[in-house]
């Protein structure tokens, strides 16, 4: 991430992301699929990196083996397999759009930090090392049992998730680069789905 | 070059301001949008602390207004620097001049560099 100024001089946050060129790696329509959806595929992998199956996948397209390969339904541009998708086709300046990605893995969390529960909130009064305990998890005899989805304790972030609302402050289609005011979800230098 | 780089030389303005160090007393002529009129604003006052590298360094300029302590922090890269003037070069033994909040007075003055290396 970085910061510009906008024209009326105010700084803005945004997030630096190299977006493309993306290639075509596969069509899929209703007659073969079901649904229609195109295959996109990006970033530079080694050709012996690649298992078999993909690299024949890729000499399809004609093109070398990707590391990244997702697949976007019902895309609005219509482009046939070994076709190149740059960001300026797609974005402009302005537009709202959502981005997913893998979130940062936090390990594994307490209810505190995972489901912001409020902790005990104080330290004397009977508490001596009940914190950042969950409290009761249910009643007595009436269920006998935890209800299916109470919130614990457990693995937190590295998982999917969508951030939406999200403005193009700019693209700077020389470098396929494209500026959006906010945070994405995930870790430097990797990879995420924007979508309008 | 790495893209975060590329993007803040793509968004640079290419102004250049005179170089100052923290304990020099400097003018920001600061320009201030009210409504659809454009004003000059002066503030001055001793720079503090520089912080930051690339497009998104900062200095902070604190003064004494009526009694009070006010700081403004400005980024480098800022379009609403309309100049900046050097006035007085400080004599100081460090980067960050913090301990200044905690004086008043006659103590708070920092002194003159006389002799300055061309």
């Amino acid at each position: 991430m970085t910061s510009i100024f906008d024209a009326t001089g105010r700084n803005q946050a945004v997030t630096v992301i190299e977006l493309g060129p993306c290639v075509v790696t596969q069509v899929k329509t209703t007659d073969t699929d079901g649904y229609e959806a195109l295959q996109l595929a990006f970033g530079d992998m080694r050709e012996k990196s690649a298992s078999q199956p993909l690299r024949g996948h890729f000499a399809a397209a004609g093109t070398s083996p990707k590391r990244k390969v997702a697949e976007f339904r019902d895309f609005a541009i219509d482009k046939a397999i070994g076709d190149t998708i740059r960001v300026e086709e797609v974005f402009e300046e302005g537009e709202k759009i959502s981005a997913v990605g893998t979130s940062k893995g936090k390990g594994f969390q307490g209810v505190v930090k995972r489901h912001g529960f409020g902790g005990v909130g104080q330290r004397t009064h009977g508490q001596h090392n009940r914190g950042r305990a969950p409290g009761s998890v249910g009643a007595s005899s009436y269920p006998s049992k935890v209800f299916k989805g109470m919130r614990m304790a457990g693995q937190t972030g590295n998982q999917r998730v969508k951030t939406g609302n999200l403005r193009v402050v700019r693209i700077l289609p020389e470098q396929n680069v494209i500026l959006i005011k906010g945070a994405v979800p995930g870790h430097k230098g990797s990879f995420v789905i924007l979508e309008k | 070059m790495d893209l975060i780089s590329y993007v803040q030389e793509q968004t640079a303005l290419g102004k250049t301001h005179p170089s100052f160090r923290p304990g020099d007393n400097i003018v920001v002529s600061y320009r201030i949008v009210e409504g659809d009129k454009v004003r000059i604003q002066d503030f001055r006052g001793d720079v503090i602390q520089i912080k930051g590298t690339g497009a998104t360094r900062t200095f902070t300029v604190r003064k004494m207004s009526n009694g009070v302590g006010v700081e403004r922090i400005i980024p480098f890269s800022s379009p609403n620097i309309d100049e900046i003037k050097v006035l007085k070069r400080g004599k100081v033994r460090r980067a960050k001049l913090f301990y200044l909040r905690d004086l008043v007075g006659k103590k708070a003055r920092i002194k003159e560099r006389k002799f300055i290396k061309a």
